[in-house]
């Protein structure tokens, strides 16, 4: 196959290449000697708060919604006055859901729009990817959802809003042994997903140290749709019940799978099977499913009730854990900028660091000591095609 | 051995929806030598198109003839879906290298996958949940269970794989696909019009697709704008195990690789599972390069 | 053999990053990442050139050779980075450079060992081999606990600076380039022409197309070094088949077997992707419609240089 047969392949101009790499690298050294921008705050100039997730990719869908959860807050806080007389502005950020592409965007969010604080990832991977960054930099950042320990030991300036995985799945061990008299059962792991290995081995210690077994343990690829090799490996282990924690684009599928081999035993998961789409997808087969949640819609409180039509109101469909947990993010850190009555990042950081019994939506938030929030969770289960309440666990 | 017999289902009718993608790369290949990577966006478009089908009738009950009614429109879609794509990015290509063509392929596969994304102008990137397309039943053989979803599959694709050697075996424009494939230029001098057989295998081959994109989704009910990647090369792989270009040969290979992963993922190695399906494509490229129904070219000076 | 020219131009580069390096302090945080990013992707882009573009084979496992690089330079800072403490310099000029070369020679042995067996294979098959290959080393990482397996390596050292990514650039292009201006070298492009006559010739084309591999895959070792070092993060998630396409996209836009032509497009794709960011989720729409309308208007590439005429022959 001749590639380029019209031109010699190698001309005088290739000793010029290098010349070419030395303007180049001149190009950016003057791209990059430009005088800063000023970041004064005059009256009016808005606060800027950045946000960085996975708003197209595979993740998109967990992403989006916990932007719109962000956006929404920004935009009640704003028309409510903004905080110390400034409006906020969200400058949000994509990373594709890929990896690598969150340490580049938040170096822009830092140095070039100077945020005060910074709404991380809902997925812990890219936090861990941010994080150092921002712990290096000064500026607070607050993920609403990542979940693994790891992300917070990074330093003192990252924070989560959320329960940890030590939290859920000790509670979910602790449930299926003792509230469910599980025995024996069996773990269908997403082996690329750090957040579904993490639980299983939280789980595990918990589950082992109460008395159980785990006597099969499966793994499948993230983006994976067929389970049901691993599904029959574990009926043939013979489990009374399977720990499958994922997000809900697989957990609908796995249970729809697990009914369809007639497996018909309790199927737990973790906090990412909150959404619609899980009984949308799997159908009748979700019945029997129970997993924890942040905050629980039917719960009949006033403020989660108003909240759910707001947010309704303003983008057409009902809010997911995730959302929630981005407008509490916003919330809180409006209400730690009031209290330090300044926009550095530092006091942001100590006022954060501070909070106690914050009234958000998904419950009261008290950052401890490692800036993980200690909050209740949900457990819910499937029954009849609709999420039920059926315990709480405190922390 | 149940477990055994159960996992020879279940990776049948894995194979056969990758042996049912297959057939549409195998076929473009064979008559362009190029790699269509937009095929396995066809694929995702497929179960879209059949899930706005199914959204605007509004059966009340999954019917049979419903169910074949959105098939087939599905399928025509893919067909004109296909066929537009070759028109307006491969066509300017034709005699340009493989090269140039691969990477608009590439192009138009990333395309379709960030507009089927978007918003606005797409489906949005949140999974969205797959109506029963035909009425479904649970089979129960001793320990054995399947469901009649499960077994469509492999029947559909039969039938399938049995309409498509028929075109290409028996029928005039068949010949002529064939003729094509085995020499353009010969091709044309012989009166054949190159450019309505291309058409004609875009067509055809993408059809393939759509009606894998259905069956799919009606396997896995769940659909999302990414879904076709991991599939497409799956099938892209089962294509040239089985001998690229040649229409069984994918079908095998389709089935081929259902098992080999099915086996797989039941055991301790299932993690590993997508790098042996590769390790074997290398395997038997480098043993039988030609794939295993597919016949060695030799160069010739 | 090597026109001295090329050997002063190369110190000349060297010279400039390094003094570019020292003032490295004062661009702010994100352009500077974008520049390194750049200059990773010239290395990328202009050892994949080496293989795609001069001996007419294709490669479509850029991004698992790298991620090799990557993971072994990563490893080997890390740990020994605790048993130097304190000493700071001694890392970063001295074990640094020593793990990027590390990474570049076990990238470059699992370059032979993919290589040797599969490069009788020709084009498109070729490519998916090196395609398995790839997805290959991301499953094997995913499944490497001592590495991190999913969750990822964290706590590498941010060592990568303009001086090392565009040192390595400069080095890379002059490998390249006085590879190919060398007796030697002029088989790479006979093999590249015509295989068949090549061999006819008595040139050992399989010989050839190794050495094409095993220099590419080191250099593409490097790269991967100096993006672990640059990102302090790694997950073998983002050394998937997309990487790889991203690089090939690199070359053949810049017209392959093009030294110049390749490395401008290495600069235009990674700035092009953060310009498109003011699109928001358009910008993956804008890039591909903008990669076809470049293949179907410009398929040789956006940069052919006016030749000069040679003054010998």
């Amino acid at each position: 196959m001749p590639l380029h047969p019209k031109e010699p392949l190698l001309t005088d101009s290739t000793s010029s290449s290098l010349l070419f790499f030395a303007l180049i690298t001149g190009v950016f050294v003057l791209m990059g000697c430009r005088p800063e921008v000023p970041n004064s705050s005059t009256k009016m100039e808005p606060i800027l708060i950045g946000f960085f997730g996975a708003l197209t990719g595979n993740a998109a869908g967990l992403g989006q919604y916990t932007e719109m959860g962000a956006t929404l807050a920004v935009e009640e806080i704003n028309a409510s006055g903004g905080v110390l007389g400034h409006p906020l502005e969200l400058r949000r950020e994509d990373n594709r859901s890929l990896a690598g592409e969150s340490a580049t965007i938040v170096k822009k969010l830092l140095s070039r729009d100077q945020v005060v604080a910074i709404v991380g990832d809902a997925n812990s991977g890219r936090c861990l990817e941010a994080g150092p960054l921002c712990q290096a930099a000064g500026i607070p950042m607050i993920s609403p959802a990542a979940t693994l320990p790891q992300v917070t030991e990074i330093g003192d300036f990252i924070f989560r809003v959320c329960f940890t995985d030590p939290f859920q799945g000790k509670l979910m061990a602790e449930f299926a042994r003792k509230n469910l008299s599980l025995k024996r059962i069996g773990f269908l792991v997403d082996a690329t997903s750090p957040y579904s290995l993490g639980l299983a081995d939280v789980f595990r210690d918990r589950f082992t140290a109460e008395g159980g077994l785990v006597i099969g343990e499966q793994r499948y690829n993230g983006g994976d749709k067929d389970f049901r090799a691993q599904l029959t490996a574990l009926k043939a282990d013979g489990v009374e019940a399977i720990f499958a924690p994922r997000y809900y684009h697989s957990g609908g599928l796995i249970l729809r799978q697990a009914r369809e081999l007639a497996l018909t035993f309790p199927m737990l998961g973790g906090d990412g099977w909150e959404a619609p789409e899980l009984i949308d997808v799997g159908g009748s087969a979700a019945d029997g499913a129970y997993f924890p949640v942040h905050f629980f819609a039917e719960t009949p409180t006033p403020a989660t009730r108003d909240f759910l039509d707001r947010f309704h109101r303003r983008f057409g469909k009902f809010p997911t854990g995730v959302s929630a947990l981005a407008f509490d993010t916003l919330q809180m850190i409006g209400d730690a900028l009031r209290r330090s009555n300044s926009i550095r990042p530092k006091s942001i950081r100590d006022e954060l660091a501070v909070t106690r019994d914050f009234p958000g939506i998904t419950g009261l938030i008290t950052m401890d000591s490692h800036h993980n929030a200690q909050k209740s969770a949900v457990i819910v289960g499937v029954k009849a095609g609709s999420f039920q309440f059926v315990s709480v666990i405190e922390p | 051995m149940t477990e055994f017999l159960q996992q020879l289902l279940n990776g049948i009718s894995l194979g056969a929806i990758y042996a049912l993608i297959a057939l549409g790369y195998t076929m473009v290949y064979g008559v362009l030598r190029f790699i269509n990577f937009a095929h396995s966006d066809v694929f995702m478009i497929g179960s879209y198109v059949g899930w706005f089908a199914l959204q605007r009738f509004q059966f009340q009950q999954p019917s049979f003839l419903g169910g074949i009614t959105v098939l087939t429109l599905d399928m025509a879609v893919c067909a004109l879906l296909g066929v537009l794509i070759e028109k307006l990015a491969y066509k300017p290509l034709r005699n340009r290298s493989t090269l140039t063509v691969l990477i608009t392929a590439i192009g138009v596969s990333l395309l379709i996958q960030n507009l089927a994304q978007n918003q606005k102008f797409g489906f949005g990137p949140n999974p969205k949940a797959f109506p029963p397309l035909f009425p479904s039943k649970q089979l129960q053989f001793g320990d054995l269970t399947l469901s009649t979803n499960q077994l469509a599959v492999p029947i559909v694709t039969l039938g399938l794989l049995a309409i498509l050697y028929w075109i290409v075996h028996c029928t005039r424009t068949g010949t002529a696909m064939r003729a094509l494939s085995f020499n353009a230029t010969a091709a044309s001098l012989v009166g054949i019009n190159n450019d309505r057989i291309i058409s004609f295998t875009f067509a055809l081959g993408s059809s393939l697709a759509g009606a894998g994109g259905v069956l799919y989704a009606m396997n896995y009910p769940s659909i999302d704008p990414l879904m076709g990647t991991m599939p497409g090369l799956k099938a892209f792989v089962a294509a040239v195990l089985g001998g690229i270009g040649n229409l069984p040969g994918a079908a095998l290979g389709g089935v081929l690789i259902g098992l080999v992963e099915t086996f797989v993922s039941g055991t301790r190695l299932s993690t590993f599972r997508d790098a042996i399906a590769f390790a074997i494509l290398i395997a038997i490229l480098l043993f039988r390069p030609a794939g295993l129904l597919g016949k060695l070219k030799v160069e010739k000076v | 053999m090597v026109p001295p020219k090329s050997q002063r131009l190369l110190i000349a580069t060297l010279a400039i990053a390094a003094l570019i390096s020292a003032f490295s302090g004062r661009i702010d945080a994100y352009l500077l990442d974008v520049a390194l990013g750049a200059g990773i992707s010239i290395v990328l882009a202009s050892s994949l050139n080496l293989i795609n573009g001069f001996t007419g084979q294709f490669s479509l496992g850029h991004a698992g050779f790298m991620a090799v690089g990557a993971y072994a330079s990563a490893m080997l800072t890390t740990t020994l980075a605790p048993k130097l403490m304190g000493q700071t310099e001694l890392l970063q000029w001295v074990v640094f450079p020593l793990s990027l070369v590390a990474g570049g020679l076990l990238s470059a042995l699992v370059g032979v060992a993919v290589g040797a067996p599969s490069l009788r294979l020709k084009g498109d098959y070729l490519a998916i081999v090196t395609l398995g290959f790839g997805e290959i080393i991301k499953v094997i990482l995913q499944n490497l606990d001592a590495v991190g397996g999913a969750r990822g390596l964290t706590g590498i050292h941010t060592h990568t600076s303009l001086f090392w990514v565009f040192g390595s650039a400069a080095v890379t292009v002059y490998v390249v380039w006085s590879l190919l201006n060398s007796t030697f070298g002029r088989g790479f492009v006979a093999v590249a022409d015509d295989e068949v006559a090549a061999e006819a010739m008595g040139l050992n084309s399989t010989h050839y197309k190794i050495t094409a591999f095993v220099v590419g895959s080191f250099f593409a070792g490097v790269a991967g070094g100096l993006y672990a070092h640059l990102k302090g993060y790694l997950n073998p998630s983002g050394f998937s088949f997309d990487k790889s396409i991203e690089i090939v996209v690199m070359v053949i836009l810049g017209g392959m077997g093009r030294h110049s032509g390749v490395i401008v497009a290495a600069v235009l794709l990674t700035a092009l992707t953060e310009v498109l960011r003011s699109f928001g989720n358009y910008r993956m729409i804008v890039y591909s419609v903008l990669l076809i309308i470049l293949m179907l208007t410009r398929p040789q590439g956006l940069f052919i240089w006016p030749l000069k005429k040679r003054k010998s022959t």
